[in-house]
């Protein structure tokens, strides 16, 4: 029996953000303090051919200047694709890259130095469709040099596993289906804000809206030229991030730069504008995906082709890149695999990690793919997926560990709950239900930046006050790391939550965590946590066992309680503590958590690796109006296996948001361009859903106790969105009986397909 | 629609305010502020949102996109929710503004933050003071809301981590517990 785990206990600080407490980073304010503001390229691809700063610099609210020659060296999340630098050097590769950044006294003086930067442009051919950049170019016109083969393709990417290809000639039924997804981006809420100090006592002090302060960290030591020791990078409360806080920015490196530069505070934030400017958002995707299956309905085999389009630089791209195809090996068992998925840069803002990272596209096109099959063989699609699914214990074709498994029980629920078997292909025309599947990691096996630290690392220091200090460098995004964190220290030792202190994100005060992104944290960080609780509890019972003369193994920590199994020892918690803490006033103790070794031995067997994975299950039903096109979704039955649920409240609001978010992709969400300029950087005209829009959710959560999840858990808050979008797009087939191929399904999409299946008919019929 | 900010400034406001729009000066306004008077002196275009968080410190109330289409800057202008970053300061003058700090009484949470708080309404907490905001007002008009109409009512707050289902039921058990 559990006390703390387990329990839908509100965040440990939802009354800071409920009273307006909480500091965000555009809240902190120094004296003395400089305002950014940058020059943005008004071109997508152009060489620079001068930049004359004087007229900024001599505007008498202008205090400092800087262009790309000051920060020349390339960097990017990924060490394998440094191919960015804080402003452009010699050329800009899209509208809205940082040209120039001004400090002034105040925003407006700033933004009149910005105004009297003057930049001569001598624009090159643009890339802006991923089917331009596959091909050969001019030497010249190349958007990056170290492109293979005179093209702009960044990375290709191809796994094939028991010859696909052939399979796919034998099986006796065959889709091949091709679909395209328009770019999305995370649409947090908080514009991202940075503030940075510098002096020679404390160094450079960066408080930024970052997901992960470990990167940035790494980044601005190399950028700056400053040793690790000499930065302190804290994350304070964050407004979201979904992937979009993830990188380290160049606005993040210029701030830095130039604080250092002055010996000033420096703020900047972003505008709204410059928020979707700066993008890293969901790739557009083109993909072609092939499925093979027997007449029973069981897979045979999977071929797919992949373009995805990584905008102007590389972010997270080439793990993206694979993750389209290896996250398509469940959660059905598929023994003839292939993909191959080629990212190419184009003369837009870039592409990264976004919520469902990579697999969020292909999830769609497989789950789409699935439903026709159902529908040519005449099977219900629930059954065909039941007929399909991997087992718990079991290796994927690639060499993914699947350990606990509940994928299953997902489905049967959402069936059930929804009245599936009563209501699927019976409704009224323009009525529907659709379903879908899907699994995700609990945390990438391996590192980004190979060394040999644990992926994580948890200080606990307990002193005379009785209260636990959990250090972590895990970052509290929305997601409510800090309070997991808080309730398995709290759930080992036996205390109430409150005696129980978290400490996160620091990089001066924390231990190395890299970060809050690949639904990592609570599966790795709690790990980590729960072993330094476990060597706590186990330092202080051996003090009280030698004091108290019971045998160690005896002692529980229970109610904030000290207790022997047999009653005769009742210590408060306190007391235990001034035992324990006896002749040394303090104590301290570590854990960390290092992956299992995990995989096969051929090139690209490290992709999607995790040591645990989340299953799902969504239904949605929706309401297609056939006269305008309009899709509203009505209701979402959601079953997602998260292994152990360390706060159900909170699994609940990660699929809530997932069907949020979902729902924003698969009807209305899309980064629009005119010639390579973003037509819709606010958000009346990038439509996230409204609380109107949100359907009526009904949550089931699935624990499947994963055998290496902290008390059983594994990940909850990215793998629910990879089911939302295709039940909507099944949904509206069964409602209207068209297939939806293209994302977002917009009223004129699915006007257009009515009227292509009306013509067909009538084709038919004459 | 296309409203000339100045043009409507300068008709509705008293004298002094035109006189230091003319004169691009600086004007004194006066304000309750959370129950307690404040006298100023601003920029006559600037935002209440701008006075709130850079001149008086109210950092509670936030700015998500200073375009008036994400509801994080709502207050209470006279009881009335407001989008502080399209309000003039210079026509608060005389008026009484609640932000998110102003709205817990001797320590005690308004119903409204005491629910968002205890259902999980609250994810990042961004979108949290101008969701209260808008709520409180509206549970002022309409103290036995259904579903649809909190929705409504919370349509131009924007919230991108919670999918709205708790909020609503926070605001849902509010209005039960300001009724009982």
């Amino acid at each position: 029996m559990t006390r703390v785990v387990g329990k839908g206990i509100p965040y440990i600080d939802a009354r800071k953000k409920a009273t307006g407490q909480a500091m965000f980073a555009d809240d902190y304010k120094f004296p003395n303090m400089l305002y950014v503001k940058f020059l943005r390229s008004p071109h997508p691809h152009a060489r620079i051919v001068s930049i004359d700063t004087s007229r900024a610099e001599a505007h008498p609210g202008v205090r400092a200047v800087a262009i790309g020659r000051d920060l020349p060296l390339g960097f990017g999340v990924l060490p394998v694709s440094p191919d960015e630098t804080a402003m452009a050097v010699e050329k800009v590769r899209y509208a809205g890259e940082i040209v120039a950044a001004v400090a002034g006294e105040t925003e407006e003086a700033a933004l009149e130095g910005v105004r009297l930067v003057e930049v001569r442009y001598e624009p090159i051919r643009a890339f802006l469709e991923p089917e331009d950049s596959l091909t050969e170019c001019a030497p010249e016109e190349q958007i990056h040099e170290h492109c293979k083969n005179g093209t702009n393709i960044h990375k290709i990417a191809s796994l094939r596993f028991n010859d696909p290809e052939a399979a796919l000639e034998e099986a006796p039924h065959v889709r091949t289906l091709k679909f395209r997804f328009a770019g999305v981006t995370h649409a947090f809420t908080e514009p991202m804000a940075t503030v940075a100090t510098w002096n020679e006592d404390d160094g450079l002090v960066v408080i930024s809206a970052t997901q992960v302060p470990h990167y940035l960290h790494r980044t601005l030591s190399k950028i700056l030229g400053l040793p690790l020791h000499r930065i302190r990078v804290i994350k304070p409360a964050l407004g979201g991030g979904f992937g979009g806080k993830s990188d380290p920015f160049p606005h993040e490196l210029i701030t830095a730069h130039l604080a250092m530069k002055t010996g000033r505070p420096v703020k900047c934030r972003f505008s709204r504008e410059e928020v979707f400017l700066n993008n890293h958002g969901r790739h557009p995707t083109d993909m072609t995906i092939s499925v093979g299956c027997d007449d029973d309905g069981k897979i045979q085999a999977l071929n797919a082709d992949i373009v995805i389009d990584g905008g102007a630089f590389g972010s997270f791209g080439v793990v993206t890149t694979y993750y389209n195809g290896v996250l398509l090996q469940g959660p059905y068992r598929i023994d003839r695999f292939g993909f191959r998925t080629r990212r190419v840069y184009t003369n837009k803002p870039q592409c990264g990690a976004m919520r469902g990272h990579g697999a969020v596209n292909p999830r769609y096109a497989m789950e789409v793919t699935l439903d026709v099959l159902a529908h040519d063989l005449r099977i219900d699609p629930c059954d065909l997926r039941l007929g399909n699914f991997l087992p718990s214990n079991t290796l994927t074709v690639g060499q993914l560990r699947i350990t606990s498994n509940g994928v299953k029980d997902c489905l049967l629920a959402v069936r059930e709950r929804s009245d599936w078997d009563r209501r699927y292909g019976k409704l009224p025309f323009g009525r529907g239900l659709g379903v879908a599947c899907g699994f995700y990691i609990s945390g990438s096996a391996l590192p980004i930046i190979w060394n040999r630290y644990p992926q994580t690392v948890v200080h606990l220091k307990l002193d005379f006050d009785g209260g636990v200090v959990v250090y972590s460098g895990a970052s509290d995004i929305g997601q409510g790391s800090d309070t997991v964190l808080a309730q398995v220290v709290a759930e080992t030792l036996g205390l109430p939550l409150e005696r129980v202190h978290v400490k996160a994100a620091d990089t001066r005060h924390t231990p190395v965590d890299l970060g809050s992104y690949s639904s990592r944290v609570t599966f790795m960080v709690g790990n980590a946590a729960l072993k330094a609780a476990e060597k706590m509890k186990a330092e202080i019972s051996r003090a009280v066992a030698r004091e108290k003369k019971v045998p160690e193994d005896t002692i529980m920590f229970t109610n904030g309680r000290v207790v022997s199994e047999d009653g005769g020892l009742d210590l408060s918690w306190d007391d235990g503590v001034e035992i324990a803490l006896a002749g040394r006033g303090a104590l301290a103790t570590s854990g960390w958590y290092i992956s299992p070794k995990l995989g096969g031995d051929f090139k690209g067997a490290g992709a999607g690796l995790s040591p645990s994975y989340s299953f799902g299950a969504f239904i949605s039903e929706v309401e297609v109006n056939p006269a305008t096109g309009h899709v509203r979704v009505v209701k979402v039955w959601g079953a997602h296996d998260c292994g152990r649920a360390l706060n159900p409240k909170a699994v609940e609001g990660q699929i809530e948001g997932c069907i949020h978010m979902g729902l924003g992709q698969a009807l209305s969400e899309e980064m629009r361009y005119n010639a390579g300029h973003l037509l819709n950087s606010n958000f009346t005209d990038y439509r996230i859903p409204t609380a109107l829009d949100t359907p009526e959710m009904d949550i089931t959560i699935v624990e499947s106790n994963d055998p290496e999840g902290p008390f059983g858990a594994k990940e909850a808050g990215e793998g629910p969105i990879h089911p939302v979008l295709p039940s909507i797009g099944n949904a509206v087939f069964d409602a209207v009986g068209v297939r939806m191929y293209e994302l977002p399904i917009t009223p004129d999409k699915v006007l257009a397909a009515l009227k292509a299946r009306k013509n067909a008919e009538q084709e038919q019929v004459s | 629609m296309h409203r000339d900010f100045r043009e409507e400034t300068e008709r509705k406001v008293e004298p002094a305010v035109t006189e230091a729009v003319k004169k691009r000066s600086m004007m004194e306004v006066e304000m309750i502020v959370n129950g307690v008077s404040r006298r100023l002196l601003v920029d006559p275009f600037e935002s209440l949102l701008y006075t709130l968080r850079e001149r008086l410190n109210l950092t509670g109330t936030k700015e998500g996109c200073d375009q008036g289409t994400c509801g994080a800057c709502t207050v209470l202008l006279d009881d009335v929710p407001v989008l502080s970053c399209l309000t003039p300061v210079a026509r608060c003058s005389s008026r009484r503004v609640t932000t998110i700090e102003g709205l817990a009484e001797n320590g005690e949470l308004h119903p409204v933050q005491k629910h968002m708080v205890e259902t999980g309404g609250i994810q990042c907490g961004f979108c949290t003071p101008g969701m209260v905001m808008t709520a409180v007002a509206f549970l002022r008009e309409k103290p036995r809301p259904d579903e649809r109409e909190i929705r409504e009512a919370i349509s131009g707050n924007l919230c991108r981590c919670t999918g709205y289902a708790k909020i609503v039921e926070a605001i849902s058990r509010a209005a039960e517990e300001m009724q009982s």
